[in-house]
């Protein structure tokens, strides 16, 4: 329990200034910050990639490293952080103020027990006897709703799935009692079911443990699921802040108006996706590009060891200028059927055949001239261009590959005509990769994509990586491009209101079967299948009212669904 | 969207070597300004050999007769004679164009082998891949010098002229060298061919020749100036360790440090220091240079070993330089 009243002032930040030096000089990460938090409160701070939200949160333990120049007061209990010696900030640390951090696989050690990974937070800033020190791990587990945890005290972190690793790095920020937590995208590298999970438990670290949280975040559901107060931050500066009921509803800066109206919402792809069945269906209807009929995929195991079914009996169809939206969490096996449809993984059993061809056993010989039809556009928009070719030789890649061109100055005409499609300035052509933002990379990306006029798009999330004003217009760009040019596309996404605003009709994998197909309304309006309504559940929506009774409803039914395994079993 | 036109650095500054120098500060600096420094003095001496020798690095006699075995430094011989009757400032700085011409045959041998085989050997995978990694690491079981020996009575029966002595003794290093080349090149191959852009040019069509060469081969060789670095030192000690042995290169055909040093061992016990001191001492420079610039490389090349200048804290940001444009 944390030593500080409720409603005591736990941490307070004033005028913090941060200055990085790097290779390309100076540059100022935040600037003029003042915030405060008391305890049992969740202050979120919001912000794009680049907005200073991390650093800011880095500094209260004071984990920045050797390149930074501070200045300003951090001051937990009565200690400035910015100014005492390293011994004392090595006491704070954990006592004072504990991390939470993004990715749980990173943050626990492999070759150790989460038991004893718990227990050196405890012995760094006490004597424990080793008896004490793994009661204390077990109570703390247990506290944090890992079942059976006078055993599993004794795991490693790879036996544990990547939820509950996240329980246990929170586990070991409550095992001290430190005043503060602070939560650096705690649910980012998590899927939606079991971001709710987590959200649950940080709520009750706030009322049961009466901890102040600082909550690192670019998502706002998971800001309107658990934030008492939020602070919006933009090029180091935080233009706004206010609790979280009033920010929803009466945002006061312009940049938070922006923020807010770009997050995509279930139900706003209804209308435009019954347009453009409309219009489709006075084209031609035309043969499926793609057929998939009790597709099996598999990964060959290791020497004696079966392979892993990452898909399993799955069929579909994508037809001519169609949108397939693919939902599922990680693991579903969505990127695999992504994959296998661009000919880099093949198929293990049933039948794949895209645009006439039969994908199993297919030689790249009798495939590599039908890749002219189909485009491909990566997650990653950081690594999928090579970083020693400028952005208009990569574009061209595939026109020279295909023979259209000579070399890459010869496409230029066609590459500044495609760049133009995608609105970006001719002048980008000349510039690297990383000279470009994420979007403007995605872009790109999805210029080269369709330099071919291909019939079919593999879109496998392109805009997860991207902060959500960029991921609005990249999108808006995607249905634009798709409009014009009029290729099927197969769009992968985990998030099912992106989905929602481009897709025709929406898969829902789980476990590598397809568990629901259907129209946006079908699927996102009246769902069936169990894991469908769960997941439709556990989106948060950027809403704090709205949210908090969707909260109550998904416990509900998860309530019931235990009910029903319970009678099952 | 802003249209504004990056600003690229001109082409002198963007070459090797010199953007490092540009990036580096404070002792980062002293390190590959000093092994620099060292090794243009090394390669200036390799170059200007016959303007600088006072001597040829064969010669006995000048107008006056014979030098003399064994003189101490001081005189007509700067640095004393040798006990063949050498001038020995004379074969010291003939001795860097030896050095010069190994290192450049061997690395120029060993590297396109290397890369090529590693190349082919990371991308394609399978049992070539296993051969070819099984091979080099025999050859890393053997001591080098021992194979160095072997493959110098191979070529050239243990001793020869200039060109044979330089061909036998680069080859010899060459083939410790390319199981190097090999294991890095096909180490970054394996790590590249998972990239998204790799994956992204397949998707498109491209052959399995553009993939390698147009966007493999360019990404992997980060780490080649390391490498080469440190096995130009490690090519100089090889050659200094067969010519130390017997197996290098006649007097007579070439100044060369490590076969001085073998003839002076019997001078160090009669006193006489100025035979092994200086051709040890160039042996010892070069390296030491050419490792530093190669450590220093090393350093700069990965970011979080990389010193930087502090940030100041009230360091300019771009409205206080338009403040101060305004007010000037």
């Amino acid at each position: 329990m944390s030593s500080l009243a409720k409603g005591q002032e736990a941490l307070e930040i004033d005028d913090l200034n941060v200055t990085f030096a790097t290779d390309g000089g100076d540059v100022r990460a935040v600037e003029g910050v003042s915030l405060s938090v008391r305890s049992g409160e969740v202050l979120a701070i919001v912000g794009e990639s680049g907005s200073g939200k991390t650093v800011t949160a880095k500094t209260i333990l004071g984990l920045l490293p050797e390149t930074a120049t501070t200045s300003g007061v951090v001051l937990i209990g009565n200690d400035n952080v910015i100014e005492i010696p390293h011994s004392r900030l090595r006491e704070i640390r954990g006592t004072g103020a504990a991390m939470v951090f993004q990715e749980p696989s990173t943050a626990l050690n492999p070759v150790y027990t989460v038991g004893w990974q718990i227990a050196e937070g405890l012995r760094a800033h006490g004597r424990y006897s080793k008896a004490e020190a793994r009661a204390k791990a077990i109570d703390i587990m247990t506290r944090v709703g890992i079942p059976d945890a006078e055993h599993r005290v004794d795991y490693y972190p790879h036996q544990f799935s990547g939820g509950q690793k996240q329980r246990i790095v929170i586990a070991m920020a409550l095992v001290l009692d430190p005043e503060i937590i602070v939560a650096d995208e705690p649910t980012t590298a998590l899927d939606v079911t079991v971001q709710a999970e987590i959200l649950d438990l940080l709520r009750r670290c706030r009322d049961e443990f009466n901890t102040a949280i600082v909550l690192i975040t670019h998502n706002m559901g998971v800001v309107a699921d658990l934030a008492d107060r939020v602070a919006v931050m933009y090029q180091g500066r935080v233009v706004e802040e206010a609790d979280a009921v009033s920010l929803f509803h009466h945002p006061e800066h312009d940049y938070t108006k922006r923020l807010l109206a770009a997050v995509p919402f279930i139900g706003a792809g209804t209308t435009r996706t019954r347009e453009r069945a409309a219009e489709r269906a006075a084209g031609t209807a035309g043969e499926p590009l793609v057929v998939a009929e009790d597709l099996v995929i598999e990964y060959p195991g290791r020497l004696g060891r079966g392979g892993f079914r990452a898909v399993d009996g799955v069929s579909f169809h994508i037809g001519a200028r169609e949108v397939l939206g693919l939902v599922g969490e990680s693991g579903s096996g969505k990127t695999t059927i992504g994959r296998t449809i661009g000919g880099l993984t093949k198929v293990t059993g049933g039948s794949l055949r895209v645009l006439g061809q039969e994908m199993l056993g297919v030689h790249e010989k009798d495939f590599r001239p039908l890749r002219h039809d189909i485009g491909f556009v990566f997650q990653d928009p950081a690594t999928s261009f090579n970083p020693l070719l400028t952005i208009a030789e990569c574009v061209a890649e595939p026109l020279i590959v295909h023979g259209k061109a000579q070399d890459a100055a010869a496409a230029r005409s066609r590459v500044d005509e495609l760049l133009e499609a995608v609105q970006l300035p001719h002048s980008y052509g000349d510039r690297y990769p990383h000279e470009l933002s994420g979007g403007q990379r995605q872009r790109a990306s999805l210029a080269r994509a369709i330099a071919l006029q291909p019939k079919l798009l593999i879109a496998d999330e392109p805009t997860s990586a991207l902060d959500v004003s960029v991921q609005a217009k990249v999108l808006e760009l995607f249905a634009e491009l798709q409009r014009e040019f009029g290729f099927a596309a197969l769009f992968i996404s985990h998030d099912l209101a992106v989905v929602d605003l481009l897709a025709d009709r929406i898969a829902v994998l789980f476990k590598g079967r397809l568990v629901e197909e259907g129209t946006g309304e079908e699927v996102l309006v009246a769902p069936k299948h169990p894991y469908t309504q769960r997941l439709l559940a556990s989106l948060p929506v950027p809403d704090p009212i709205l949210q908090a009774k969707r909260r109550e409803d998904l416990r509900r039914l998860r309530a019931s669904e235990l009910a029903d395994t319970g009678t099952d079993g | 969207m802003s249209t504004t036109t990056v600003v690229r650095p001109s082409i002198w500054s963007r070459l090797p070597l010199v953007r490092q120098l540009a990036q580096s500060v404070g002792w980062q600096r002293g390190m590959l300004v000093a092994g620099l420094v060292i090794i243009v003095v090394f390669l200036l001496t390799a170059a200007l050999a016959p303007i600088l020798a006072p001597y040829r690095f064969d010669q006995l006699r000048d107008a006056n007769g014979t030098f003399g075995a064994q003189l101490p430094p001081g005189g007509a011989h700067l640095l004393g004679t040798t006990v063949g009757g050498y001038d020995v400032l004379s074969r010291v700085i003939w001795g860097a164009q030896t050095a010069v011409l190994v290192i450049v045959v061997a690395v120029i041998l060993s590297i396109f082998a290397g890369v090529l085989l590693g190349l082919v050997s990371g991308y394609f995978g399978g049992w070539l891949d296993r051969v070819l990694v099984v091979i080099c690491d025999a050859i890393y079981a053997f001591p080098s010098l021992l194979l160095a020996i072997v493959m110098s009575i191979v070529l050239s029966g243990g001793k020869s002229s200039l060109s044979f002595g330089i061909l036998a003794a680069a080859i010899s290093i060459t083939v410790v060298f390319i199981p190097q080349y090999f294991r890095v090149i096909r180490s970054e191959t394996v790590r590249i061919k998972a990239e998204a852009f790799v994956e992204s040019a397949k998707v498109i069509g491209a052959s399995n020749a553009r993939v390698m060469f147009r966007h493999v081969l360019r990404n992997s060789t980060r780490t080649l100036p390391l490498i080469l670095t440190l096995n130009a030192s490690e090519a100089i000690l090889t050659l200094a360790g067969l010519g130390f042995l017997g197996f290098g290169i006649e007097p007579t055909s070439a100044a060369e440090w490590g076969f001085d040093l073998n003839k002076s061992i019997s001078d160090v016990a009669a006193g006489i220091w100025w035979t092994s001191i200086f051709p040890g001492t160039a042996i010892v420079l070069v390296v030491l240079g050419i490792t530093l610039v190669g450590e220093s490389l090393n350093d700069l090349a990965d970011p979080r070993l990389r010193t930087r200048h502090r940030a100041i804290a009230s360091s300019a940001t771009p409205t206080e330089v338009d403040e101060l444009e305004e007010a000037l």
